[in-house]
Formats: structure tokens, C-alpha cells, sequence
């Protein structure tokens, strides 16, 4: 068997040890790079950035752990954001595995910025529906949300008193891993006219161009690297950053692989 | 007969009143849609018990089989596990996803680690594929691996430290052509989807009802 | 108790990752865990917020008893168990195929076909205006199936085929970095929350 055949027939496990020694080597290093914002997530930004004092901005938490890594970097700087210019939060969930994260990330730096639940922020939780609920939040939130994710009702929450529908909501965030985003966009961007900037993976970040185009969204924050692009302009390193050395790294390594791969088929394939 | 006609007609009045409602948002019509909206959520959270309910009865059938007990058995006392710790955590603190509960202990120390280390070894397939597959056979493969380095290196920031041009051709591609191309294809899908809703309002499409 | 969290964590991401050598009972162990916590997890949410946050707090609260009407068409929907009775379970189906289909025609034409027609609508003074309004009807043309392509349809569809596979190529990109991205997250919790040997 020849060098390309046997190359050809690799074992497996060893570009598995690239892959793996290629991402924890920069990692333990802590080296950072430079990181320059893209204009989709200077949009995004500076939409926030725009809003007038106690606004409220609704987050919603459309992905569970498997999207974690992307999207929890990109909440964190969007509520350092919010919470820095005296923004009001009102969070919800589509995906019942994400409350927890949406908790944790919420409360966390909540607790930074000194704000009190109930009057800057509230967590409304998850409830079933979908589309279906999406489009009936546009009458009133109630129909849906009477308690918050711990069953306090939210009538008792100060700042849920003025916020019955998408009116009294300035802007939407949604912070997505799958199709939730394009039902906010068709249902309640399309019925409603309300403003949208969409933080999505990597994976669905091409789906959301069109959108962004067509001003259907006002900002679109794309895999880690948008994250890590976020967590630069509010000021905030965090995970973003830490990883997108490693992310460098293995891109290249994953580029070598289709060139060594395309090298060994062309040599094959000649021989024959 | 009442099993296929009663369906059948309840789909078409809800859809036509979801159509004329969206024209019409005044009451009654406009009351009848919120109405119908929230009992859609109620009926739709129901889904899942049935869900649920087949994964019980496929394991419990395999342990009485013999086959997989050791694992089905993990499987049923991971289930109940959190269905104790959930009812504990409602019944002493009022709610399951209150913070510090045995519940969310468990969803932060067992349900995170498994489900985002589950889907990282995607990484490590990707990269095997990538070596293994992605071949410029012709034309059209040769301009997606050439779309795709691109895109990799114009969006880290080591690509651009190579060539400072890297990030304006990634975002260029997927401003112009990918947009566009992407565009394309979910106006495509879009129509897909307008002409399945008609077919099922209209009862054309009955395969929901088996 | 958080130290004792930490190292279940840790060691359930190592026996997932033990599956990139071969399968092995401790992958099986962790793979069964997953699915039987998660099954339990939905079952709680369940409760909690369909049963307890859309049925019982508005009867609570606001004495809302019509929602006892839905509340009936959902434990119909368990029917299904009951091979002489599942038809019922057809009636709440029926319900929530017929609103879902109602939201998406209208949605589907309002929302997204008339402003993506509307972006596609650009003057032709620049090349990338000529490029996406060109991109756009290419790739529409690709996937037109009823008539034979000869001629100008054929050039028009293999335009559109190289405009989809930049696309596709664009998707593919972006797809390892996503998947790297969350191979990174748990390297990250492993070297910093476990062992702490990095401070992010």
C-alpha cells in the first residue's frame, strides 16, 4: 500500500488527538487575539446601545446546553450591555431547557450591576405554544405568563405593571439554536412590526442573512466568534475571547485536512 | 365516519378562522383567535406526556425481556430521579426551577455535562469527514471547499492577521451570494410550507390524522 | 457539594468523551442517564408550566375556569394509550394542525415572502445588487422541476447550482465553527471550573 493509501485509511482516532491537542494547547496557553467587530454585530450593538433608559428589552432563550458554549457568552454581554445603561430585562424562554441558563446567566450579573428583580428585571420562565403564543403575547402577555418562572404572579412585579404586549417592549432579543428565530421574525416581527436583533449558532447564522438584509432584524450576533465580538464592544471578556484562539487553530488544522485529503485522492486517482 | 369527519372539520374552522382573523382582528373574530391561540398552548403541552410515556414502556418491556437491563435501569432511575427531585423541590420550595434545589443541582451536574459533551463530539466528526469526504470532484465541489476555506479563515482572528482582506470576502460572501442563494431556497420552502397549510385546512392532507 | 457537582460533571463529559476511542459500557452508562434525566426533566416542566402555569394559576388567580375546556382536550390527546378510544385523540390533533396551519398561510405570505420579495426589489446600479436580485432568481430557477431545461432555464439552474453551492460551501464553514465552538466549552470547563488550571 502506498503512502496516500495509507494516509487515505488513517485511523480515525488520530485526527481526533489533532483535533483535541490542536484547541487545549491554546487554551492553556491563554493566548488572546485581536478581535474585530463585523458590521451585523456592530448593528445589533449599537441598536441596544440606542435605547433610551428603562426600556424594556425582552430576552428570549431559545436554546438548551448542546448550544451553551455559543449562545450563554452572547447573553452574558448582552445583559452586561442592558443592565449598564439602566435597561429593563424581561426574560422568557421557548425552549424549557434553557430556563435554567437563562437563570443563571440573568441572576449572575444582575446581581453585578446591583438590580432588583421585580423592578429592573423579571424572569417569566417557559410556556408551551410556540408561534401560537408568539402571536397571542401581541394582544397580552397574560394570556400566557400570570406567574413568572417561580410561580410569583406577575401583576405583584413593579415593573410588569405598564407590560401587556410587544408595545411596551422596545426591542426583542432572540438567542437562538434552531427555527424559534424565523417564527419571531414572521409572527411577531411581520404582524407586529416589533424591533428584532437575533444572537444565533454558527450553525443557523447563514439562515438569518436574509433577514438581516431585508431589515427584518436590526442585528444579527453569529456563533462564538459574534459572541467574542460582543463581549469586545461592551468591555467584558469572557468566554467569547478565551476561545477564539483556539477556534483559529483548529479551523486551520481542519483546512489542512481538506488539502492533504484533496492531495491524497487527486495522487490515488492519478495512479489509477 | 365521526372519527375522520369530526377531525377534518375542526381543522378547517380553526385554520379559516386563523386565516379571517388575521384580516378581520376586531371582536368577535379577533377574541375567537386569542381564545383558540391560548388553548393551543394548553393542548400542545399535553404532547409530551406521549412522548414520555413510550420511552417508559420501551424500556420497562426491555427489562422484561432480559435485553439491556443494567442500562434501562438506568435509564428508568435517571427518569425518576428527576421527577423526585423536581416534586421535592416544588413541593418544599414552591417550584422546581427555583436556584439551589436538589433539581437544578442535578440539571447543572448532569444534565449540562451530558448534553453539551454529547454534541461536541461533533467537532471531532467534522474533522474526520472533512479529511476523509470533502473531495473537489468537479466544479460545483471545488467552489464549495473554496466557499467554505473562506469563510473559516475570514472569520477567526488569526485569518485575519494572514491577509487583512479575509474578513471583508467572508462577510462579502455572505452578504451577496450566500444571502441570495439562501434567499432562494426559503422563498422555495416558504411556498412548500403555504401550499401544505391550504392542502390541510382544506382536508387534501390528512396523514396528521394516522 | 458544589466541589462534589463539579466532579460528576467532569467525569460524565469524560465517559462521553471515552466514545471517541470505541464504545464502551461507560458511554452506554452516561448516554442512558442523559435520556432518562431528560425524559424526567420534561415531565416536571410539564407540570410546572403547562399543568400548573397555564391550567392552575389562571384558575387560581383568575378564576378563569374555560381553560378546564383545553385542559380536557389535552388529557384527550393521552387517548392514544387506549387502542379503542384513540380516535378522540384526533380532535385535539385536528385543533392544533388546524391553528398551526391557519398562522403559517398567513404568516408564511405576510412575514416572510412579501419582505424578502421586497429586499430582492433593488435598483441594478451596483454589481451586488446585480449579484443578489441575479443570485435570487438563479436559485429559483435550480429548483423549478415542471418544465424540461433547455436553453435559458438550463444556463439559469446551473447558475443557480453555483450560487447554491457557495452558499452550501458559506454553511459549512460556519458549521465547524460551531461544532469546534462547542468542543471548546467543554474544554474550558474541564480546565477551568474542574481543575482549575486557566482563569477565563
Amino acid at each position: 500500500m502506498g503512502f496516500w493509501e495509507r494516509m487515505a485509511r488513517i485511523d480515525r482516532r488520530i485526527i481526533y488527538l489533532f483535533i483535541a491537542v490542536v484547541v487545549i494547547v491554546p487554551i492553556l496557553l491563554q493566548i488572546t487575539l485581536p478581535v474585530t467587530v463585523s458590521p451585523p454585530v456592530r448593528m445589533a450593538y449599537e441598536t441596544i446601545d440606542a435605547l433610551p433608559e428603562s426600556s424594556v428589552v425582552m430576552i428570549s432563550i431559545d436554546y438548551d446546553a448542546a448550544s451553551m458554549p455559543e449562545l450563554q457568552p452572547m447573553l452574558r454581554a448582552i445583559l452586561h450591555h442592558c443592565f449598564s445603561k439602566n435597561l429593563r430585562v424581561l426574560m422568557i424562554a421557548q425552549w424549557a431547557l434553557g430556563v435554567p441558563l437563562g437563570i443563571e446567566a440573568l441572576e449572575s450579573v444582575a446581581k453585578e450591576y446591583g438590580k432588583k428583580y421585580g423592578v429592573d428585571y423579571v424572569n417569566l420562565g417557559f410556556r408551551p405554544g410556540g408561534m401560537a403564543q408568539m402571536v397571542g403575547m401581541g394582544k397580552e402577555i397574560r394570556d400566557y405568563f400570570l406567574t413568572d418562572y417561580r410561580g410569583t404572579p406577575i401583576d405583584s412585579l413593579p415593573m410588569m405593571r405598564h407590560i401587556h404586549n410587544y408595545q411596551d417592549i422596545a426591542l426583542l432579543v432572540g438567542l437562538e439554536a434552531g427555527a424559534t428565530g424565523d417564527m419571531w421574525v414572521i409572527y411577531v416581527g411581520g404582524r407586529y412590526r416589533q424591533d428584532i436583533i437575533l444572537g444565533v449558532t454558527a450553525v443557523i447564522a447563514p439562515d438569518a442573512y436574509p433577514y438581516l438584509q431585508a431589515g427584518q432584524i436590526k442585528g444579527l450576533i453569529g456563533g462564538l466568534k459574534g459572541a467574542s465580538e460582543y463581549e469586545y464592544l461592551v468591555g467584558k471578556p469572557g468566554l467569547g475571547m478565551a476561545g477564539m484562539t483556539a477556534q483559529s487553530c483548529a479551523h486551520i488544522l481542519i483546512i489542512l485536512f481538506i488539502i492533504i485529503g484533496n492531495i491524497g485522492y487527486f495522487m490515488i486517482r492519478r495512479r489509477k | 365516519m365521526m372519527q375522520r369527519k369530526l377531525p377534518l372539520l375542526i381543522t378547517f374552522v380553526t385554520g379559516v378562522i386563523m386565516v379571517v382573523a388575521f384580516f378581520v382582528p376586531h371582536p368577535p373574530l379577533g377574541g375567537l383567535e386569542q381564545v383558540s391561540l391560548r388553548w393551543y398552548s394548553i393542548i400542545a403541552g399535553f404532547t409530551l406526556l406521549l412522548g414520555a410515556d413510550s420511552l417508559i414502556r420501551t424500556h420497562i418491556r426491555k427489562i422484561r425481556r432480559r435485553e439491556n437491563v443494567f442500562y434501562s435501569t438506568v435509564l428508568l432511575c435517571a427518569l425518576g430521579l428527576a421527577i423526585g427531585a423536581g416534586a421535592h423541590a416544588f413541593i418544599t420550595r414552591g417550584s422546581a426551577f427555583e436556584s439551589g434545589t436538589f433539581f437544578m443541582y442535578l440539571y447543572d451536574n448532569l444534565l449540562i455535562p451530558l448534553q453539551a459533551t454529547m454534541f461536541s463530539l461533533l467537532a471531532f466528526f467534522i474533522a474526520s469527514a472533512a479529511y476523509r469526504a470533502f473531495r473537489a470532484r468537479n466544479l460545483e465541489a471545488t467552489l464549495l471547499l473554496i466557499a467554505a476555506v473562506l469563510v473559516m479563515l475570514g472569520r477567526v482572528p488569526l485569518g485575519e492577521m494572514m491577509w487583512s482582506k479575509l474578513p471583508v470576502i467572508a462577510e462579502w460572501i455572505f452578504n451577496i451570494p450566500q444571502m441570495a442563494a439562501k434567499r432562494g431556497i426559503l422563498i422555495g420552502s416558504a411556498l412548500g410550507a403555504i401550499a401544505m397549510s391550504l392542502r390541510i385546512i382544506l382536508g387534501i392532507e390528512r396523514t396528521y390524522l394516522s | 457539594m458544589e466541589v462534589l457537582g463539579v466532579w460528576i460533571a467532569a467525569g460524565l463529559t469524560l465517559c462521553i468523551f471515552s466514545f471517541l476511542y470505541r464504545d464502551n459500557p461507560f458511554y452506554k452508562f452516561a448516554e442512558h442517564l442523559y435520556v432518562g434525566f431528560s425524559a424526567g426533566y420534561w415531565l416536571v416542566y410539564t407540570w410546572e408550566y403547562t399543568i400548573k402555569g397555564m391550567l392552575i394559576d389562571p384558575i387560581r388567580l383568575q378564576h378563569a375556569y374555560s381553560v378546564l375546556i383545553p385542559g380536557f382536550f389535552g388529557v384527550l390527546m393521552l387517548s392514544r394509550w387506549f387502542p379503542r378510544i384513540a380516535w378522540l385523540s384526533r380532535i385535539s390533533i385536528s385543533f392544533t394542525v388546524g391553528i398551526g396551519a391557519g398562522l403559517a398561510l398567513t404568516g408564511q405570505i405576510h412575514g416572510f415572502i412579501l419582505p424578502q420579495l421586497k429586499a430582492t426589489l433593488l435598483p441594478l446600479t451596483s454589481i451586488n445588487n446585480f449579484l443578489i436580485v441575479f443570485g435570487v432568481i438563479t436559485t429559483l430557477f435550480y429548483f423549478f422541476f415542471s418544465r424540461e431545461r433547455k436553453g435559458v432555464t438550463r444556463v439559469f439552474a446551473r447558475i443557480g447550482i453555483v450560487y447554491i453551492m457557495v452558499a452550501f460551501g458559506a454553511a459549512f464553514g460556519y458549521t465547524v465553527m460551531a461544532r469546534i465552538s462547542l468542543l471548546i466549552g467543554r474544554f474550558l470547563f474541564l480546565f477551568r471550573d474542574w481543575l482549575h488550571i486557566i482563569k477565563v
